[in-house]
């Protein structure tokens, strides 16, 4: 055997060498270069001339308005997604395998369809000539057509359309991890299904409602191509605002501290919400 | 015996040293200067609970983690800190490791493609490994097609079939009920003598680490506490540990009164003065604090056997019985309140006791193991 | 396993669940049908019921070279997004799901920040710097761009992967003589392949689908959704339909080749 006794100092034993953490260097420049610098970019052009920009952010009637109705809009987003995800992550955990699957397809076809895809059929069914003013009109309900585009009805729907699946999942993967055996035990000590779902499946499928929430909420708060199609311009959203005073008025430093109010406002509620759930999880 | 392994491998004995060798885990000692030795052909165990750094003596040598201190050795060569592809140790994993995406037989000849052995030799020898593990029919199957009594085989196939100076057995048979287990044990034992392979079997299995090595080595808390062959873990424990993991066992605490030669006299805490032999790998003198320690096996039935003369003698009740087979077992109280575990031989012949019966048994001093002197 | 406990007939509760989902699934599922109809309508604008069969919306996209363009462009991006996000994702997954070091588990929570951190947000700041260096329209520009936003969710589903794989297969393969990187070439990647194919499907969606970046970055190089938005914005016109038809049929064949593959892609996409 040519086995040299390999008596190297102790500080090179680790076959393991190039290190975990080196790993990581290629994500961490392109997040540095691509994603950190420019937001800081953005932001220190917010803070030129004081705070001039965040006095006028803020106290501006109109900013503080917009900023009141996209909080607004994402909790009726949020609300009416867990209304009507609920059932149907309840559902697709208690069904069959075979009612399951059929089950997913129709949650996972929307989610992988462009949004964009998904809010340009909803201004097809939704718009005066649209599918569903026909359908009225010719079935005799109605003489002239609803105005339902560019209203805030059209925008809700529109988002709670592209928000249900981010709800149903994390709820759904929650209540698979409940154990059978607890709602049959809870049936056999007498429990009526509606104390079943308020003290089985409600609590233990709480960290999955948090998450969606959450998920949702979150992310409405910054939505964009929904509002700005199915709204026509009539029901602006925070990012609406921002996106037109880079575009439209290249405002830039304004833009910078209205990104910095939406970013704080979206983390707050994010660490909020996370918050929340810790505490009610060591309760 | 010996010799007829050289001839059939003769390049496949390894002698695997550690000297030394210590590894710590952020504040958890996992070895702490541990020292063993396997000659060429010799079937060890490392035998502990978990946790007592079994698992990673068995790493620091395959190569997965490196001691921190002190020097791994095959044949005089030192591998402490050699890439584990290098080493040419076969290992068998306790869940198996067999590649799932891989039939059986390319699962064997993957050690064999790393090496870059040429197609017909890896075929030859898949085959050969195959048979040798009696799954011939099975190669191209996948792992999870097969049994666990066969993915062991596959596993200890591959482990093999590249002619590794040293094999290593990770609980092996964890997972496998006991009958296959004690098929397994045998069949392992077997193939292992046929190659005359080194082999370091690790489990905290006492009784299937007594029914198959040649050597013994116990281990706890990162130590290596012990080493001998399986008859003289189970008879001469060097200290309680030991003496409490292996069998079971009726451990005394007393002190010395008297230290006559080869002969101690020891009072018991609860009163009563027993003889113990003495051991010359450690010194007991009067008035030392010592552990004793007697098997429930050797004691004797008084009533059965009224001829020999006893050096000891425990007069008792018995509180529980239990039918066994092979013997029966008794729990007994003396007048002094020592509780007492006792296997007597059972048959037509002998005596059954039942609870609250009382009972006179006797052991040699022999049997009588000093196990601790403080 | 059939309902909560007991395999006997459904109670009204179960029925009533039943009732309201379907109609919930219709209401998903509403949108993505009703673009079929439209997009073969004869009709010269958006109208229902269509008043005739024709291919003249697709006869449109085919024909029209800014269309073709900008599929071609997506295309590209696309690709580019989803081979630079595994090469940056899968050697930052090992490293996550591996390491013991320092300030893990703050790069682990820090990689999803392009999650949270509204799209709007990230594209005014890309396209800050961006102009800044002149790189307005130009197609790799957008490729990293859409790395970055894709880069969460190819760590997430490879970090899920990687977390169940039982490691003691690379150690087996390690112990048996292969190096450190054909243990991983011969075992830990083709038995992680699920997880990768699900995480460049991820990363080639995030990009083919996005907007909002390419809507400031792409310049007059235009990207399939920032055509398609433009074409929304000026003109009524079933093109788009046809062009979503389109989308929606690539889509559903490529989930169904995830079925066949026998790993359902279940990682959430955030827009």
């Amino acid at each position: 055997m040519t086995l040299a006794s390999t008596t190297a100092p102790v500080a090179s034993r680790a076959w393991l060498r190039p290190g975990p953490f080196a790993l990581t260097l290629p994500a961490l420049l392109l997040l540095t270069l691509l994603f950190m610098l420019p937001l800081v970019r953005l932001f220190s052009l917010s803070f030129t001339g004081g705070f001039g920009w965040y006095e006028k952010a803020l106290t501006g009637g109109l900013y503080t308005v917009i900023l009141y109705r996209t909080f607004e809009i994402a909790g009726i987003v949020t609300f009416f997604s867990f209304v009507i995800g609920y059932p149907v992550a309840f559902l697709l955990a208690t069904t069959t395998p075979k009612w399951r699957a059929i089950g997913f397809a129709f949650v996972m076809l929307p989610l992988w369809t462009s949004v964009l895809v998904r809010t340009y059929a909803w201004m097809v069914l939704l718009g005066r000539n649209g599918i569903i003013n026909r359908m009225l009109i010719d079935s005799g309900l109605l003489d002239t057509p609803l105005s339902l585009l560019n209203s805030r009805l059209a925008v809700i729907l529109g988002m709670v359309h592209v928000m249900l699946p981010f709800m149903i999942l994390p709820i759904y993967s929650a209540l698979t991890r409940i154990d059978p055996d607890l709602p049959t035990a809870a049936r056999g000590l007498g429990a009526s299904a509606l104390r079943i779902l308020t003290t089985i499946y409600l609590p233990l499928s709480l960290r999955g409602i948090v998450a969606g929430v959450t998920l949702v909420f979150v992310v409405s708060l910054g939505f964009y191509i929904t509002p700005a199609l199915l709204g026509g311009g009539k029901v602006m959203m925070y990012a609406m605002v921002i996106e037109q005073q880079v575009r439209e008025f290249l405002a830039w430093n304004f833009a910078g501290a209205l990104s910095v109010i939406l970013l704080a406002v979206t983390l707050v509620m994010f660490w909020l919400l996370n918050q929340g759930v810790a505490r009610h999880l060591r309760d | 015996m010996s010799n007829d392994r050289a001839s059939t491998s003769p390049q496949q004995s390894g002698r695997l040293q550690v000297d030394a060798a210590s590894k710590r885990f952020g504040h958890v000692a996992a070895l702490s200067d541990v020292s063993l030795s396997v000659a060429a052909g010799e079937f060890v165990t490392i035998l502990g609970p978990s946790g007592s750094g079994k698992t990673t003596l068995l790493k620091v040598i395959a190569g997965f983690e490196i001691a921190d201190q002190g020097r791994v050795l095959i044949d005089q060569a030192d591998i402490t800190e050699l890439d584990p592809a290098q080493r040419n140790i076969g290992m068998v994993f306790q869940n198996y490791a067999l590649f799932p995406h891989m039939s059986v037989a390319r699962n064997i000849a993957y050690p064999l493609a790393m090496r870059g052995t040429p197609k017909a030799e890896i075929a030859t020898r898949v085959k050969q490994a195959l048979d040798m593990v009696e799954l011939g029919g099975m190669a191209e199957r996948l792992p999870k097609q097969l049994s666990g009594g066969q993915q062991q085989r596959v596993a200890l196939a591959r482990a093999t079939v590249f002619q590794p100076r040293l094999l290593l057995l990770d609980e092996p048979f964890g997972a496998l009920d006991r009958k296959l287990r004690e098929q397994m044990q045998i069949e392992v034992r077997r193939l292992q003598r046929r190659l005359g392979l080194t082999t370091l079997f690790i489990t905290h299995d006492q009784e299937e680490a007594l029914v198959m090595s040649d050597r013994i080595a116990v281990m706890d808390k990162g130590r290596v506490l012990q080493v001998g062959p399986p008859n003289e873990i189970y008879e001469a424990p060097a200290n309680p540990f030991v003496a409490d993991f292996i069998g079971e066992s009726n451990i005394f605490a007393g002190v010395v009164e008297a230290d006559g030669g080869n002969l101690l006299r020891v009072r018991l805490e609860q009163g009563p003065v027993i003889e113990v032999a003495g051991r010359a790998d450690l010194a007991a003198h009067r008035g030392q604090r010592v552990r004793v320690m007697v098997r429930p096996e050797r004691f004797v039935d008084l009533a059965a056997d009224q001829n020999s003369v006893w050096a000891n003698r425990i007069d008792g009740r018995v509180t529980d019985s239990a039918y066994i087979g092979v013997s029966d077992k008794y729990r007994v109280v003396t007048a002094e309140g020592i509780d007492v575990l006792m296997r007597l031989p059972s048959g037509p012949s002998s005596r059954r006791y039942s609870a609250g019966e009382a009972i006179a048994a006797g052991f040699h001093a022999a049997d009588a193991r000093l196990i601790a002197v403080q | 396993m059939s309902g909560p406990g007991r395999r006997r007939g459904a109670g009204a509760g179960r029925i009533l669940l039943r009732f309201v989902c379907g109609l919930i699934f219709a209401f998903l599922m509403l949108p993505l049908v009703v673009l079929f109809p439209i997009s073969f309508s004869s009709g010269s604008y958006l109208r229902f019921p269509p008043p005739g069969f024709s291919l003249r919306w697709y006869a449109r996209y085919f024909d029209d070279p800014t269309w073709i363009d900008a599929t071609w462009r997506s295309l590209q991006v696309g690709t580019a997004t989803t081979v630079l996000a595994l090469l940056i994702g899968i050697p930052l997954a090992f490293g996550l799901a591996r390491g013991r070091f320092r300030g893990r588990s703050v790069i682990e929570n820090g990689i999803s920040a392009p999650i949270i951190v509204p799209h709007i947000v990230i594209s005014i700041a890309i396209y800050g710097l961006f102009s800044k260096l002149g790189l307005i329209g130009e197609w790799y520009g957008i490729a990293v761009a859409h790395t970055v936003l894709a880069l969460p969710f190819v760590v997430i589903v490879l970090l899920s992967g990687l977390r169940d794989f039982d490691t003691s297969l690379e150690l087996a393969a390690r112990g048996l003589g292969a190096g450190p990187f054909e243990a991983a070439r011969t075992v830990t990647l083709p038995i992680l392949a699920p997880s990768v194919y699900s995480a460049a499907f991820l990363a080639f969606i995030t990009s083919f689908d996005e907007l909002v970046v390419a809507m400031f970055i792409s310049g007059a190089n235009m990207t399939l959704p920032k055509k398609m938005f433009d074409s929304i914005m000026s003109e009524i016109e079933p093109t788009v339909a046809a062009v979503s038809a389109m989308q929606i049929v690539l889509i559903s064949a490529l989930l169904l080749l995830g079925t066949w593959l026998r790993r359902p892609v279940t990682a959430p996409l955030v827009r």
